[in-house]
């Protein structure tokens, strides 16, 4: 039960574009097509997981008993850029498709404060392994919603008439603060 | 203290070398063969990255050349001698490309028509354009604030010092870059020898053309009736614009001598047949 709190929690209340405000880059870039957009999520899913687990071993093995957290930031990046290299080596040689709609946001990843920011998360709140894969998942999903929501509501707003000098990016981030707006509907629903 | 530096180093120079290896080895396994002609594409490609063959980028098009899904002379900005030289590197015929220009449909700078009102704003044509049309009395008209001059990644494109964009020719590659920026739509691409060109689209009356303009096109019909090929008409769709049928045009340049307004530009000063 506490972990489906901690996963809705991480899904929703604390969504980490629309209430935590992180990844904002990837968000805009990515949404034109919904798509693209799924795709960018299942990569930035995988990774997160990925990063979630590996940092969470080498918090709890190497940084925390040798009393090196300071280094958490260094090594942290590290681990999450050996780890986008990795996943783009691999949809290079297996999913060359999704290799090239994701483009320059693959390798944006690496730098993609979501995934940083997550490590970071599950090292404050002092997560076992198994919460920290749920609430890695939770964060991932939760970024995986945003992006499509935003990407569906652009396609609409292809087709509607509005005014000129929003057009373009304008109008995007006034629908993420109203979707953000939305989203603090789910407040206290869990912490 | 000195323990927890040689630590420090250790974690993460260990790390760095672990994970270091760990790709290394990943992407022997994992690795892609590349056809080493798409490098070869890529480099006889302008790499401008300008986006006028509809792709992203240089790399995009010639992936699409090497798979034979497109031609090279999707490359409007390379011309003939690129398009050549990946036919030959390929070894398919290809089809020669005639280079286009962009030449400007507007002759009416700051000296030559009239303003209705004094523009502060943005300095940008596309700005002041959603004002009302425009702070020209035509609505047509170029603006003269350079949005097109400053899209040309070519440097082809400068302002004349009464604020009309000027084409130089040589160093224009038909990119079409400027024609999106402009939001007069009053920048076109013409086959380089297409030499005369109406440099008016105003649909309006001839008076109206004329309070608005001095070198606009007034629909008076004296090119149609001088043109001794019979090939420009006034085009009832475009408010009876003068058009030239490039079909039948020899560029003589007579219209451009007899037009009262001076609307027709001559690109080749003098004309090509003499008799």
């Amino acid at each position: 039960m506490d972990l489906l709190k901690l996963f809705i929690a991480a899904l929703l209340v604390n969504n980490i574009v629309l209430m935590r405000f992180l990844a904002l880059c990837s968000y805009v870039g990515m949404t034109a097509e919904p798509g693209p957009a799924l795709g960018m999520g299942w990569a930035v899913t995988f990774v997160m997981v990925l990063a979630g687990v590996a940092t969470w071993f080498l918090n709890v093995f190497i940084l925390q008993p040798l009393g090196l957290s300071f280094l958490s930031t260094l090594i942290f990046i590290l681990v999450i850029a050996s780890l986008v290299q990795l996943v783009e080596i691999y949809l290079r040689k297996s999913i060359p498709s999704l290799y090239h709609v994701m483009g320059i946001y693959l390798p944006l990843i690496t730098t993609n404060c979501a995934i940083l920011g997550l490590t970071f998360i599950n090292q404050r709140e002092g997560y076992t392994l198994i919460q920290s894969i749920v609430n890695s998942i939770g964060v991932a999903l939760g970024y995986t919603l945003a992006m499509l929501l935003l990407a569906n509501l652009r396609q609409r707003i292809k087709h509607s008439n509005i005014p000129k000098f929003l057009e373009g990016y304008p109008i995007v981030f006034i629908l993420t603060a109203i979707l953000a707006v939305a989203f603090m509907g789910f407040t206290g629903m869990a912490k | 203290m000195i323990e927890f530096i040689i630590q420090s180093l250790i974690v993460t120079g260990g790390l760095g070398l672990v994970f270091g290896l760990g790709l290394a080895l990943f992407s022997q396994k994992f690795k892609v063969e590349e056809d080493p002609r798409l490098e070869m594409i890529q480099n006889l490609l302008p790499g401008a990255n300008c986006g006028a063959c509809g792709y992203p980028g240089c790399r995009q098009l010639a992936e699409y050349i090497l798979r034979g899904e497109l031609g090279p002379e999707k490359c409007t900005v390379g011309g003939s001698k690129v398009v050549t030289e990946i036919g030959k590197l390929l070894g398919i015929e290809v089809s020669q490309v005639i280079p286009g220009v962009a030449r400007i449909l507007c002759q009416g700078d700051e000296a030559r028509s009239y303003s209705r009102a004094e523009y502060y704003g943005i300095n940008t044509c596309n700005a002041a354009s959603q004002i009302s049309g425009g702070f020209k009395q035509c609505i047509y008209g170029c603006l003269g604030l350079a949005d097109c001059v400053k899209v040309c990644v070519f440097d082809a494109l400068r302002m004349s010092s009464d604020n009309l964009p000027i084409v130089e020719e040589s160093k224009c590659t038909a990119c079409g870059l400027c024609i999106k920026a402009c939001p007069r739509k009053i920048i076109a691409i013409f086959p380089r020898d297409n030499y005369v060109i109406i440099s008016c689209v105003s649909p309006q009356k001839g008076p109206e053309v004329r309070k608005a303009c001095q070198v606009g096109c007034i629909k008076c019909g004296i090119c149609v009736k001088n043109c001794p090929k019979g090939a420009i008409r006034l085009e009832p769709s475009l408010g009876n614009l003068a058009v030239i049928d490039y079909a039948l045009c020899d560029y003589c340049g007579t219209c451009v001598e007899k037009c009262p307004t001076k609307s027709i530009v001559n690109y080749i000063k003098v004309p090509v047949h003499a008799d």
